[in-house]
């Protein structure tokens, strides 16, 4: 516990626009991945300020050393003038820093009052209650707390956690996406009690990648990409459009691309009217997603985090089976029924973000990662279910030359290979058996940049030979790279596809952050 | 406040001797404990793991007891290894034990299935069907299988002893909670003259061996060992995960049944209340030391048998308790989880922090 020594005396004789809170060059480096790259930041007392990025931008990891929760490689933190050393979390409250999670952390057995209760000094129950409806009541943030959380609707529950926070009177509420899960009548509750909020005094960080939400209730806008700060702007006085540009960057503008008027192949996938519910209370429900793909051409399906892109691949692959067979037809089969065999044996392929655990067994050997996805070929098993050691070591062999994939040894675990080498020899597994299209999420993430271009190489190889690609990504410079058209999925709904010749990263960025409003309308 | 953090990189090394360590640290803390009760620690410890060795009646007794052990641990170790916890082996041997009787009871001597295989496959069957339970209530209605598996033991140890004390009684059995002898052809033979090895030594050593194949070779082990490890991973394969559990727990329920048919065959040759369905509970020691991997129970189970035989013998010599042999199971499987978790993660003292 390294608790600040100095006075406080020294603190409360300041002017009142003096910094609340200051960030000067904090560097975080994880390894040689720079997660924050001097990032300075300024916080005045009763200031909503947004900190703006898209995902990976580094918000997270900034704001989690705020709360004490990580530390600094580099650089300095400063209240009220003072220099800042947080141990952790509790001395962060202690502070007056608080902080509501994106997903909160609150138990379902209990009731919303002992969920408040939990995060506070020991207090008698019922005048705990009382606080809890008087808070409620000033913020104009209505919870029953006697109810059981498990019954309480997720904008409910993150007003459990907005009370829990307020309980503790704190001077800076930081706020993680807090309208990811909420409908637009429950974000709008939440903004009026952050003015009140902040009339009284108390500075918002809020976090955030919609441009709206931020223009409509901050006063200034610090944003990062890729751990910098590319701009410190008023959002008010700023068009949404300059803001998206320096939240995805121009440069990648330049990126050379494929000109789009290749000719193009039969329909290879269709998806009409695509609609499944949410897989529990943090799920995204997909609606009535509709486009087709045919060979030849790569489709890239751009968004950020948590807008319903692992639901759409679990849909896509078979984990989760659609409502009708009709909604997916691959090469014309209707398949929306069949389970990812199934849909293997029709021709498709499928990569899924994560690699270990999900695409493959972290600690089984590279050759057993083949029976997952290619044990219906020939050759693969004897009669018995018996799996061919000779199949499997020659497959293995085959794609580790072809596809450059390092590691020690002839058959290594998974998880003992680096990122990109592991990634290159799961691609490799669904590119080899030359599928008919090929469904891959974040090809590139937590890649290195060689085999990153090594398998947006292959997969555009794999197109120009016919195949389908869809392609998920999180990261603009890789639809950008790849895709010859580009949809945005956002809250479950997938755009329209338009041709990436005529598609910016602005509009890209307002289409994700707005909603569905056309790109030509942004324009 | 202590907390446990993941290792980055688990020692393969440590992994494999874990069960050695436990089973020093075993003995350490049984020396310890011996001392407590005021024998001298290095006699006891004799008694309790070499006297077991002592003579060839001794050593066979060894294979006798492993036999049940092994069966079940071989089975447990599959099931384990999917992630399905099969805790209720006990129940599923009383029924095997129960299915056997039943077959041995009353299928009349000149009947043509009036031979050794009948009863023993009955009693797989019976415990199959105990198995079957558990597997519907978690495919169907997600029930937690441990609760279930693990109360339906009990269930069947009441309705043995219904069975002996009530409809199946000797009449002529001056009062004894206990059937009539099992006939003369529901006997398995034995292996060695003058001990009590049976043939069933290798069908435990068959059913290890076969699961080995199974679990290293087929895609049915694939599949098993992919569901456990990586349910996501499962999922994205196309293998169907109430398949798997239905497959393992109706595969340790049968061999549990196979194990109680056996039993009740050769040791007893009665069904009567207490017919060793504690063995069901140590067969999770025996699937644990043997890592999960059926040939690996099987080297568990002689352990566990070795134990057992000696914690009888110091019942004799040392005028022990009883209840020692469980506590000194207890430890080992104490001592083995704790080494699991240690070499899978890092203990850090961290300062308490107040809310």
């Amino acid at each position: 516990m390294t608790a600040d020594p100095s006075p406080p005396s020294f603190s409360s004789a300041v002017s009142a626009r003096r910094p609340l809170f200051e960030a000067r060059g904090i560097v975080k480096r994880y390894g040689s991945f720079t997660a924050n790259d001097h990032v300075d930041l300024t916080i005045l007392p009763g200031e909503r300020h947004a900190l703006l990025g898209e995902n990976g931008a580094g918000k997270s990891t900034f704001v989690k050393m705020i709360y004490g929760a990580l530390q600094p490689t580099e650089g300095e933190f400063f209240w009220e003038g003072e220099p800042l050393r947080l141990s952790g979390p509790a001395e962060a409250r202690r502070l007056g820093i608080g902080m509501a999670f994106q997903h909160f952390s609150v138990f379902e057995g209990l009731s919303a009052l002992e969920n408040v209760a939990l995060a506070l000094p020991p207090e008698p129950l019922a005048a705990l209650d009382r606080r809890v409806r008087e808070v409620s009541g000033d913020y104009g943030l209505p919870v029953d707390p006697s109810k059981p959380v498990h019954a309480l609707s997720v904008g409910e529950r993150q007003r459990v956690e907005l009370l829990r926070c307020l309980l503790q009177n704190p001077r800076l509420l930081i706020l993680d996406e807090p309208t990811s899960v909420l409908t637009p009548q429950e974000a709008e509750t939440l903004f009026r009690a952050l003015e009140k909020l902040s009339a009284e005094g108390c500075a918002i960080l809020y976090i955030s990648h919609r441009l709206e939400e931020v223009r409509a209730l901050c006063s200034r806008a610090t944003i990062l990409r890729r751990g910098k700060v590319t701009a410190e702007v008023d959002p008010r006085a700023t068009t949404a459009r300059a803001l998206a540009e320096a939240m995805v960057g121009a440069e990648i503008l330049d990126v050379k691309r494929p000109s789009g008027d290749q000719p193009r192949g039969e329909e290879i996938l269709q998806v009409e009217r695509l609609s499944l519910p949410a897989d529990g209370p943090f799920g995204v429900a997909l609606k009535e997603i509709s486009f087709s793909l045919r060979g030849g051409e790569i489709l890239g399906v751009a968004g950020v985090a948590g807008e319903g892109q692992n639901e759409f691949m679990d849909a896509l692959t078979g984990e989760r089976r659609a409502p009708e067979a009709g909604m997916i037809r691959i090469a014309g089969v209707p398949a929306g029924r069949l389970d990812p065999t199934g849909r293997r044996r029709l021709g498709a392929a499928f990569a899924p973000e994560e690699r270990n655990g999900h695409g493959a067994v972290g600690d089984a050997p590279l050759s057993e990662a083949l029976f997952l996805t290619r044990r219906h070929e020939a050759g693969a098993m004897g009669a018995g279910g018996w799996l061919s050691r000779f199949w499997a070591a020659g497959e293995t062999r085959r794609i580790r030359e072809r596809f450059d994939v390092r590691a020690a040894g002839d058959d290594p675990p998974a998880r003992s290979l680096s990122g990109g080498n592991l990634q290159k020899f799961l691609m490799g597994r669904e590119i080899v058996r030359a599928p008919k299209l090929l469904i891959a999420a974040q090809p590139g993430w937590g890649v290195d940049a060689g085999a990153a271009a090594a398998i947006q190489s292959a997969l555009r190889a794999l197109a120009d030979q016919g195949a389908a690609v869809l392609v998920v990504s999180q990261d603009l410079d890789e639809i950008f790279a790849l895709a010859d058209r580009i949809a945005v999925i956002s809250r479950g709904r997938l755009s329209e596809a338009y041709p990436a010749v005529g598609m910016t990263p602005e509009r890209v960025g307002l289409l994700m952050g707005a909603g569905h409003s056309s790109p030509e309308a942004a324009a | 406040m202590i907390r446990l953090e993941p290792r980055a990189a688990p020692s393969k090394l440590m992994a494999m001797l874990s069960p050695l360590i436990a089973i020093l640290l075993t003995l350490i803390a049984g020396a310890l404990l011996f001392a407590l009760l005021g024998q001298d620690p290095v006699e006891a410890l004799r008694v309790y793991f070499l006297s077991p060795f002592d003579d060839a009646y001794m050593r066979a007794e060894v294979l006798v007891k492993a036999i049940p052990l092994a069966l079940m641990g071989a089975g447990l170790a599959v099931c384990f290894r999917a992630n399905v916890w099969n805790i209720g082996a006990a129940g599923q041997f009383t029924l095997g034990a129960i299915g056997a009787g039943a077959a041995a009871l009353f299928i009349p001597a000149e009947s043509p299935f009036a031979m050794l295989a009948v009863p023993l496959i009955a009693g797989a069957l019976c415990g199959m069907a105990w198995a079957a339970i558990p597997a519907a209530l978690r495919t169907r209605l997600s029930v937690n299988e441990i609760l279930v598996s693990l109360m339906l033991t009990y269930v069947a140890a009441l309705l043995l002893d219904w069975l002996v004390r009530g409809p199946w009684r000797n009449p002529r059995g001056f009062g004894f909670p206990q059937t009539n002898a099992f006939p003369e052809w529901a006997h398995v033979p034995l292996l060695v003259e003058g001990t009590r090895l049976h043939v069933g030594a290798f069908l435990a050593v068959a059913a290890a061996a076969g699961l080995w194949l199974m679990m290293s070779r087929t895609l049915r082990g694939l599949r098993l060992r992919v569901t456990g490890a990586a349910p996501r991973a499962a999922r994205f394969a196309g293998f169907s995960a109430a398949g798997d559990v239905w497959f393992v727990l109706l595969l340790s329920g049968g061999l549990a049944g196979l194990a109680g048919a056996l039993e009740a065959t050769s040791i007893v040759g009665r069904l009567q209340p207490e017919i060793g369905a504690q063995a069901g509970f140590t067969a999770i020691i025996v699937a644990f030391l043997g890592r999960l991997n059926p040939l690996g129970a099987l080297l568990g189970a002689l352990v566990l048998a070795v134990s057992a035989i000696g914690g009888e013998n110091a019942q004799i010599l040392l005028r022990l308790p009883k209840n020692v042999a469980g506590v000194f199971q207890g430890m080992l499987l104490f001592f083995l989880l704790a080494c699991d978790s240690l070499i899978a993660y890092r203990p850090r003292l961290v300062a308490r922090r107040r809310a």
